[in-house]
């Protein structure tokens, strides 16, 4: 599914080249539950957007689903955004103008998916993360747990093959955290690749497989 | 992403800073407003000038003394130029190509009759008067064909002349005196109305050798022509030309025939309509600034909403389209209310002073309009390019 061959990214601070990522190796299949964890700073959140194909690594080379995406220009790269990822990120970034079914329908309207069928496929995804009476409300007047929950909706409209989290419970006390995580952990059950980054190392503990990194190179 | 989407989307933006979305297409609003009020007064003034202008008919030629360079009218007669005579009117009367000539001097003088005297309008004129100028006898004839050099003394009334002066009794045959001349009341003409603020009603019409007399004068002001309406005014022109000469000996005399003033008078009308619509093109330019200058800060505020969008899916392409759109949106509902509101303005104003001439100029106002889209297109495309150029990562992080 996911193939990282010796993948190097380098940021330009100054007049210094920070080494974010140091020669990765990473391969995780279809339906794998990872996480990863580090401390701040070991580029963990650098690994995870060149998976999300937000970045762009400075050399080596990224397989997803058997296709090269390294170099990709950008118009293919949204639509491969769109369509086989979905990201969730610590601080939601929801719409605050539109309404919790809105920001739910956003992935869809940029589809170009008719109206007719979007209306379907967001009713069933508010009811999958619980929100149904919530759908008229904007994200402010929602809690920390039911914004996250609607950033996930958003995320999975789309049905991708990859759910990918950063630090999805950072900004959540325990309680929701753990609610979210299950509720990642049930879309992994339906067979959706799943990656967290996580501070936590008892959610951490949650996934089938665990990866650290440190300094830009990894542990298993 | 399809285009009612877009639409939508925008509309819900614009709608969600409803305060600042009316403050800034305000500035749009009054000046494509003021575009549609400025350029239905230019337009109603045209049309009000022009009516004036052919309330005479069309096919007229007016001949002055003294030859002018530039187009106007020789007022000052300058004394080496032999000045125009009824008996020139004469001759040209004989033309084929003309109906009737008249001969005008024109002057003000007291009119007495009985006991009671106004002052007025003395046109000498000659008999062609009702059919060249398009007036009607209301009541007795108009001037006869008398010998142009020793006419009888008779006068005709303007209408609202007589009322002044008889207004109990029939004045025809009655006697008034011009100045130190009596004359004899022939006729009343029908009421005509003001042209250009001379009142032809408020007129006395006498043989234009009694006028030249009373005013002192050696020649006439000027000598109307009524042409035959199936001839071109160019061909009447030349051969009104050649007989002068004939006569003058050389080109002393201006022709301006009807056609050419009244496209004259276009022009200068248009380039007033024109003028006034310029004016209010600047506020429009004022409010596109105001359009720009929005969505400028629009951006920047959205810079994370940007990434957003991004990071899920969205082409540079939909987010240079959002942003674009949202400007044009404002710029149309701008422009829309704007020609409402102007649109209101000349109704109301003819309601209340139904006098004023307005005009619904509907050619500026759709360019109005469609400069207003232009408008939109301009100020947005610029903010929009920065919000598409924005990489997702770097515009995620910008909070």
């Amino acid at each position: 599914m996911i193939e990282l061959n010796n993948i190097h990214r380098d940021f330009q601070v100054g007049e210094q080249t920070v080494h974010a990522l140091n020669g990765i190796n990473l391969s995780i299949s279809a339906g794998e539950y990872v996480s990863i964890m580090g401390p701040s700073g070991s580029g963990k959140s650098t690994l995870l957007n060149i998976i999300a194909l937000l970045d762009q690594a400075t050399s080596g080379s990224y397989c997803l689903d058997g296709h090269d995406v390294t170099h990709l220009d950008e118009t293919i790269l949204a639509k491969t955004r769109r369509e086989k990822i979905g990201f969730i990120f610590q601080f939601f970034h929801l719409i605050p103008r539109l309404t919790a079914y809105e920001n739910i329908e956003i992935p869809l309207t940029l589809a170009g998916i008719a109206p007719k069928l979007r209306r379907d496929r967001v009713t069933s995804a508010l009811d999958a993360v619980g929100l149904t009476d919530r759908a008229s409300h904007k994200p402010d007047q929602l809690s920390g747990g039911q914004r996250q929950r609607v950033a996930i909706a958003r995320a999975t409209i789309m049905h991708p093959a990859i759910l990918l989290a950063d630090e999805p419970t950072g900004n959540l006390d325990s309680h929701s955290g753990i609610e979210i995580i299950e509720l990642l952990e049930q879309f992994n059950q339906q067979g959706v690749t799943l990656l967290v980054i996580t501070h936590d190392a008892s959610l951490g503990q949650r996934a089938h497989r665990n990866i650290r990194i440190i300094d830009g190179q990894s542990s298993t | 992403m399809q285009f009612p989407d877009l639409i939508r989307l925008s509309l819900r933006t614009l709608s969600s800073h409803r305060m600042r979305t009316i403050l800034t297409t305000l500035g749009l609003i009054i000046g494509i407003a003021s575009v549609v009020l400025l350029t239905a007064m230019g337009k109603g003034i045209h049309q009000f000038v022009l009516k004036e202008f052919t309330q005479f008919g069309t096919n007229l030629i007016a001949i002055f003394p003294g030859k002018t360079t530039t187009f106007g009218m020789s007022g000052a007669t300058i004394s080496t130029v032999r000045p125009l005579t009824q008996d020139d009117a004469v001759s040209l009367q004989k033309l084929d190509q003309v109906i009737s000539a008249v001969p005008l001097v024109q002057g003000n003088a007291r009119i007495e009759a009985g006991h009671k005297q106004r002052r007025a309008n003395v046109f000498g004129v000659s008999a062609g008067v009702p059919e060249v100028w398009q007036i009607k006898v209301q009541q007795g004839r108009f001037l006869p064909d008398d010998n142009v050099n020793n006419p009888r003394a008779f006068a005709v009334l303007g209408s609202k002349l007589r009322a002044e002066l008889f207004p109990n009794s029939n004045p025809l045959g009655q006697r008034v005196r011009i100045g130190a001349d009596r004359f004899r009341v022939i006729g009343v003409m029908e009421s005509k109305g003001q042209m250009l603020g001379f009142d032809l009603d408020d007129s006395i019409y006498i043989p234009a050798a009694k006028s030249l007399e009373m005013f002192d004068r050696n020649g006439v002001m000027e000598i109307d022509l009524l042409y035959k309406p199936s001839l071109s005014s160019n061909e009447v022109e030349t051969a009104v030309r050649r007989l002068l000469i004939a006569r003058h000996g050389r080109e002393d005399f201006t022709i301006i025939t009807q056609d050419q003033m009244l496209s004259s008078l276009d022009d200068i009308l248009n380039v007033l309509t024109f003028a006034v619509a310029a004016l209010g093109g600047i506020s429009l330019l004022v409010g596109s600034v105001g359009i720009m200058t929005i969505m400028t800060i629009a951006v920047s505020e959205r810079i994370s909403e940007i990434g957003l969008l991004r990071a899920i899916g969205a082409e540079q392409k939909t987010i240079f389209q959002l942003f674009l759109l949202e400007a044009l949106t404002l710029s149309t509902i701008g422009g829309c209310t704007g020609i409402l509101l102007g649109g209101c303005c000349v109704i109301m104003l003819q309601l209340l002073l139904p006098e004023l001439p307005l005009q619904l100029a509907w050619g500026y106002i759709l360019f109005a309009f469609l400069l207003s889209l232009v408008i939109g297109m301009i100020s947005g495309v610029f903010p929009a390019i920065k919000a598409a150029q924005w990489q997702p990562l770097e515009a995620l992080r910008t909070e």
